[in-house]
Formats: C-alpha cells, structure tokens, sequence
C-alpha cells in the first residue's frame, strides 16, 4: 500500500523515484486491462474529469480521453479554439466556472509554462499537466521511460540520447529529468542554435555530432522540429537540417549495434527522422503510443485515490 | 486471547482434497471448466487444487488463471491510499464455460463481488461457482455464499483468520488472532 507524493502532476520535477516507480507497477496492470476483450474498469466512475486544451493536441488528448474512458470516468472536453478565453475570459474564471459544475480533475494543455502550477494554486481540484508550453510534458516522460524499461529493463546507468530541437521541447525536458531520476545518463544532440546555453547545468551532456552521438547511445529519442515556436530561423534549412541531424538507416547500419529509436511524435517523414527508421523493427513509436494509455490511466487512477470524497 | 489453530498442516491437505473430490463429481474432466483464483491470496489455494486435480484425476490440462479485482473494489477513495494491483493471468476466454472462482476466506462478501465484476471482461461463462477455503459464516455484508467450502469459522469482525502457505510463509496453516486488544 503507498500513494504518490503529490496531489497533482505539475511536472516530473515534482515527482520522486518512488512516485515514477509507482505509476510504472501501475501501469503495468493497466495495460494488461487495456489488452483484456472487454477493457475498461469501473475505478473511477463517480469521477468527473475536464480536459482543457488550450492548444492544439491529437496524440495526448485521445490518449487521456481514452484513459479516462477506460477508467469509466465521466468526461467533458474544452478547446480553447471554440471557446470564451477568445472573449476574454481569464485562466482561473474559465477553469472556475467549469469546476462549478463540480469537476474533479482537470487534465490541462496550456502554450504558457508554469499555468498548471499557477492554476493548482488557486482552485481545488487534482491537476495534470497534458504540457506547459516548451516548459514540461509530464505523462510523455514517463511513457518514454516506461517504454524504454519495457526494452532494456532497469535504466541504471542506460544511455539515453535526445536529438533535435531541445530549445523549443518540454519532452526534453520531462524526459531529462525523469531518465535522471531513474539512473540514466542523458545526452542531448543538436544544431548549437537548438540547444539552450544552460542545458548542461542539468548534468546532461551536449553532442553537436549526430553519428557520435549515436555511437554512445543505448537509446535515441528523436524530436520534431518544432516550426511553430520558432519565432526567427535557428539553421539555414529543413534540408540542410535533415543532412546535419535526420535519421536514417544508413547511419544506423553503420552503428555496431543495434540502438532503440523511439519519437513522441507527431513525426515528419523524411525531415529529423527517415521513413525506414520509423518503420524499422528497431523503432518503438507505436508501443510508445500504447503505453501512453497505460501511463495515463495509472495517473488518473493514483491522483483521484487521493480526492477526498464528499468535499 | 492466544492465536487458535483451525487447521494444521495434515488437516488443511485432507481439506484441500476433499475440496477436489467434490469439484471432480460435478465437473468431471473438466472439459469445460476455468479454475479462476483471486488475487492475491486466492492464488495460492487455486494453485494447490490445481495440482491435486491433476494427481487425482490425471487431467494434465486445466485450464485456470489469476483475477486481480482491485479497479472492481467498491471501496475505491474511502481508504487512505489506493489499493496496488496484483496482476491477472487470464490466458483464456471464459465464454460458455464454468469457472469456478476461488478464495481463502470469504468474509464480507465484497470481494466476490469485484470478483465477478472482474470475471465478465473475460465473457460470459455459462455458470460460476465459489470455491472457500474458509466460510466466516454471520458476517455478510452481500447475498454471497460459497458453493464449495473448506471451514465453516465463526468469528467475530475484530477477530482475524489467516491463510499461511508453505510457498509464502513456510508453513500449511489456518490460524484465528484476535486483534483487537483483550478486555
């Protein structure tokens, strides 16, 4: 018997190791349910659970919303794109009146960093970070992590390398933190202008190389280069970028071992990642996709343990 | 008052056979059948049947799993923590067959009741009976009862009855503690 150490998930930061192991021997029951013929699970049917996305999310909000459906909790879904913050409705009076209608969790993506935080400040209910604009990605990390440990077992002392746009990513940084909280080493490899100045001060280390970086690794995950958040132009161009840094097969056979590719998506062929190496038996994309299912109904279903009832 | 002793070592094995032979007379050679343990505890007395079926009636196939009920319980946020699962091997369909759920102690009845729950995202057995080692008989919470029992106990809420295992604890027994402090 234990329980997470938190009441809401704001960011790995704020998580122990216990807490990520937790929610990883969690979350592997859920997925033996999500496999099961019939797979949903009555855990959390008198919860009421508000996805709040204030930006744009096709990945993250199906998976959470299958999660929560999986849970048997009931759902209401918000986007920002048809709503009243267009009329000028501020943060904590939108997730005020929607939490009158007695809301228990609130699973929010919001562009700014730190609005969960200042959110869990001022409203009672359990929040979860869906991502904070280039600040964290919470259940990404530890899907990542999950999936990685599914492959190689504890991450004691793994390598880990994270390629591409690094300034501009919050699964860089959920994902640094988390494999560092778990006992791996780190390694992030970029164009010098997409890598941030103080990104060493984690403990991680830099690699401008992308074949040297490979070459260390045990594990890469590739990111996306994120167009737009880029407000100026960090490198010349996609082409000269996809020459510098994409990854293709080529490279990898020319490794002398097998690495795992692994990639939040949403992924552009043939830009950071080939479409050969996505598809390739050594690329964990889509056991990715399906562990974030798993992940997620263990967090839901370890927070709302923690709502007191009839409050 | 001292921990007593319901059934030793010698007596729990005659019990667990008697338990066969009874599952034998109405389901055979279990052609159709699903022995279904629950998680945690009642996967050790499934185990244990398991093989003395097999002794006993040289079936070398049975099929039988483990059910974990914990997403089913109905008392999900009225505990301080949430409950941890176990995990579920449940390599087969139970559609149209008997299962046969198996506990070690039925108590309030509540935990059947998850466990039936748990049982349909499996299908739809044709018929389910409930197999106990030990029957707290008065102490229902649920309209519950065992088709098959081991010891029928009567023991009052703050008294507690404990299932050792050879596997787990080192030694066969049943044992009653009272746990709550004697006046």
């Amino acid at each position: 018997m234990s329980s997470l150490s938190v009441n809401h998930l704001l960011g790995i930061k704020n998580l122990t190791r216990e807490d990520i192991e937790l929610i990883f021997e969690t979350a592997t029951n859920f997925k033996e349910v999500i496999n099961r013929p019939m797979k949903k699970v009555p855990s959390l049917r008198d919860i009421t659970i508000a996805n709040l996305f204030f930006e744009n999310s096709t990945r993250t909000k199906l998976s959470f919303e299958l999660a929560e459906k999986r849970l048997s909790a009931d759902i209401i879904n918000f986007s920002s794109a048809s709503s009243s913050v267009k009329k000028g409705e501020t943060l904590i009076d939108t997730v005020n009146n929607i939490l009158s209608m007695k809301v228990d969790m609130v699973v929010m993506r919001h562009p700014n960093p730190g609005a969960h935080y200042f959110l869990s400040q001022h409203i009672d209910a359990s929040i979860i970070n869906a991502g904070d604009g280039t600040h964290e990605h919470p259940t990404q990390a530890l899907l990542d992590a999950f999936s990685m440990r599914e492959k190689l077992g504890d991450l004691q002392g793994k390598k880990v390398v994270i390629v591409g746009d690094i300034m501009h990513s919050r699964v860089a940084l959920s994902n640094i933190l988390c494999l560092q909280k778990l006992g791996a080493e780190v390694m992030v490899c970029g164009p010098t202008t997409l890598i941030p100045k103080y990104i060493e001060s984690l403990g991680v280390k830099v690699e401008h190389n992308l074949k040297k970086a490979l070459i260390w690794c045990d594990v890469a995950n590739i990111l996306r280069i994120q167009l737009e958040r880029q407000d100026i132009a960090y490198f010349p161009s996609l082409r000269e970028y996809t020459m510098m840094y994409g990854v293709t097969m080529e490279i990898l056979n020319s490794l002398k071992k097998e690495i795992i590719i692994m990639h939040p998506g949403p992924i552009n062929r043939g830009v950071e990642i080939s479409s050969e190496v996505a598809d390739s038996k050594q690329s964990i994309i889509l056991q990715q996709v399906e562990n974030g299912v798993a992940i997620r109904m263990a967090v839901l279903y370890l927070l709302a343990g923690k709502i007191e009832r009839n409050s | 008052m001292n921990p007593v002793n319901i059934l030793n070592s010698d007596q729990l094995a005659i019990t667990i056979t008697r338990l066969c032979q009874q599952l034998i007379e109405n389901h055979g050679d279990f052609e159709k059948t699903a022995i279904v343990g629950l998680q945690p505890r009642g996967v050790f007395l499934a185990n244990r049947i398991v093989k003395v079926l097999h002794e006993l009636t040289g079936v070398s196939k049975i099929r039988h799993g483990a059910l974990d009920i914990t997403f089913h319980r109905d008392d999900f946020r009225r505990k301080d923590t949430p409950a941890i699962p176990s995990e579920t091997q449940m390599n087969f369909d139970v559609e149209g067959l008997n299962v046969v759920l198996i506990d070690d102690v039925l108590y309030t009845g509540r935990t059947i009741r998850a466990g039936l729950d748990a049982l349909l995202a499996f299908g739809r057995p044709s018929r389910v009976e409930l197999l106990v080692l030990i029957d707290r008989r008065f102490s229902r919470h649920l309209p519950v009862q065992a088709d098959y029992r081991g010891r029928t106990v009567d023991a009052i809420a703050s008294e507690r009855v404990s299932v050792d295992w050879k596997e787990t604890e080192g030694k066969d027994q049943v044992t009653l503690y009272a746990t709550k402090k004697e006046l």
